[in-house]
């Protein structure tokens, strides 16, 4: 071999080496790399007990209720298979919706019930002006009646 | 104008994220542009000191 | 493998320094103008988001600076390359001259995302959040190449010692790219690359793509004037160097 496809082959060689390395690592560590947990995890067991997690899912319509005088609310995140009911005491992000993305850290407590310490919105990424979604809603309504 | 610096209550965030970004870009086209002075500099300096290396050496005569 | 021949006058660096000293002048003021227009655009012409107000207008220069510091990486880890298999030193050039660039943008990625989660999803800064772990560690990439290339006093030694920990480096590119499709995360899927249905409006897309073609032409404006000096300061003592510093201008 020419010293100069020496050099290529050490340089493929580590560079597939580093791939298998990182791909083995990841399948290794999936889990730990995962940013939250879903309901359906929760439901299985799958998330940790005794320490706080995140939880990720979707805030169910109709379900979020405000504890009169306090900051206290209360919602159900859900990932349309499982749901877990959320309590969380303190300021909601602005883009906290219902029907919208969240993340919630906290644990589970003894009730069943996912006691948050933090709130944080999940948004998509779709970009429209308020017109465009006002006329999509209201073509949706169209459909549905 | 106010419309648009107060970004609907959100300008100390979009306006930090435009100066910051545009100061990176400023900084790093005058860097740039010292980095060439000064390599220059060195490269004249350079020549008044010493014959070019690729060129034959003309050994003066004493 | 054989380059072909006409690759080789871009390992001339008399050539490359003509050339990038031709460039320059007109990449800045492609780029300077696709910028002001695109944040003009951006920031004063295009409507707010149904969403999220005013503030999604962070859209315009986030993105489009973590692209950026992406495609700095591949430029970086491929000259890189290149320079150590073909023994190039003019490829090596042009990795250390992308290396201080790519890590500014990547500095300037974190920062707006920061600016931008604070409003929108409650904090400034998420740790484990995937993508911006991986785009972190792209930061300190460019860090610690320039680092190695520091302790080595031969330039020589420093440009194939650090060339093996660009190419490496360079499979993170793919992981930040898939970071959200692989794992659950915070940040929002990507928008553009699904290019069957874009996520998208016409009145955002079209400044946002102003944008993510000024600062691809604001890289390569930095980059040729970086390697121009680049170059000088390793042919310092060249012939061609010194005729032309003699004949005035180089």
């Amino acid at each position: 071999m020419k010293p100069r496809q020496q050099r290529m082959a050490l340089i493929a060689g580590v560079l597939v080496g580093v791939v298998v390395a990182v791909g083995f690592g990841f399948r290794a560590f999936q889990e730990n790399l995962s940013y939250f947990f879903s309901p359906s995890d929760v439901a299985a067991g799958k998330s940790p007990t005794g320490r706080s997690f995140r939880l990720g899912g979707m805030v169910v319509n109709d379900s979020v209720q405000r504890e009169a005088g306090s900051l206290t609310i209360d919602f159900t995140v859900t990932d349309f298979a499982n749901a877990v009911p959320v309590r969380y005491t303190g300021v909601l992000p602005d883009l906290f919706k219902e029907g919208k993305g969240v993340v919630v850290r906290g644990q589970v407590g003894a009730d069943g019930r996912f006691v948050a310490q933090e709130v944080l919105a999940k948004h998509d990424e779709n970009y429209m002006p308020p017109e465009v979604k006002d006329a999509l809603a209201k073509s949706r309504q169209a459909e549905n009646k | 104008m106010n419309e648009i610096l107060s970004m609907g209550g959100h300008g100390a965030y979009v306006w930090p994220a435009y100066g910051i970004t545009l100061a990176v870009i400023v900084f790093n086209a005058w860097a740039a542009r010292r980095k060439l002075a000064i390599a220059l500099d060195e490269a004249r300096r350079s020549r008044a000191t010493e014959q070019p290396r690729n060129q034959p050496r003309v050994r003066q005569l004493q | 493998m054989k380059l072909p021949r006409w690759f080789h006058l871009f390992g001339s660096p008399p050539f490359v320094y003509r050339l990038a000293g031709a460039l320059t002048p007109w990449l800045g003021i492609i780029a300077c103008t696709l910028l002001i227009v695109g944040a003009y655009w951006g920031l004063v012409v295009a409507p707010p988001d149904a969403v999220q107000g005013e503030v999604y207008r962070i859209l315009y220069i986030h993105p489009q600076t973590a692209y950026v510091s992406m495609m700095a990486y591949v430029v970086m880890a491929v000259t890189a390359g290149i320079g150590y298999i073909w023994r190039i030193k003019l490829a090596h050039a042009v990795a250390v001259s992308a290396a201080p660039i790519g890590a500014s943008f990547t500095a300037c990625a974190l920062v707006s995302g920061s600016l931008w989660g604070r409003p929108t999803w409650g904090t400034y800064w998420e740790w484990g959040d995937p993508r911006i772990m991986f785009e972190t560690l792209l930061l300190f990439l460019f860090l610690s190449y320039l680092a190695l290339r520091a302790a080595f006093e031969d330039r020589d030694k420093a440009d194939r010692v650090s060339a093996i920990l660009a190419v490496v480096g360079v499979v993170n590119v793919p992981i930040i790219h898939y970071s959200v499709l692989w794992w659950n995360t915070l940040h929002q899927g990507p928008t553009i690359s699904k290019l069957d249905s874009p996520s998208m409006a016409t009145e955002f897309l079209i400044p946002f793509l102003i944008m993510i073609t000024g600062f691809t032409f604001c890289f390569y404006w930095l980059l040729l004037s970086r390697l121009k000096a680049e170059i000088v300061e390793r042919e310092r003592d060249t012939r061609w160097l010194q005729d032309a510093l003699q004949g005035g201008r180089p």
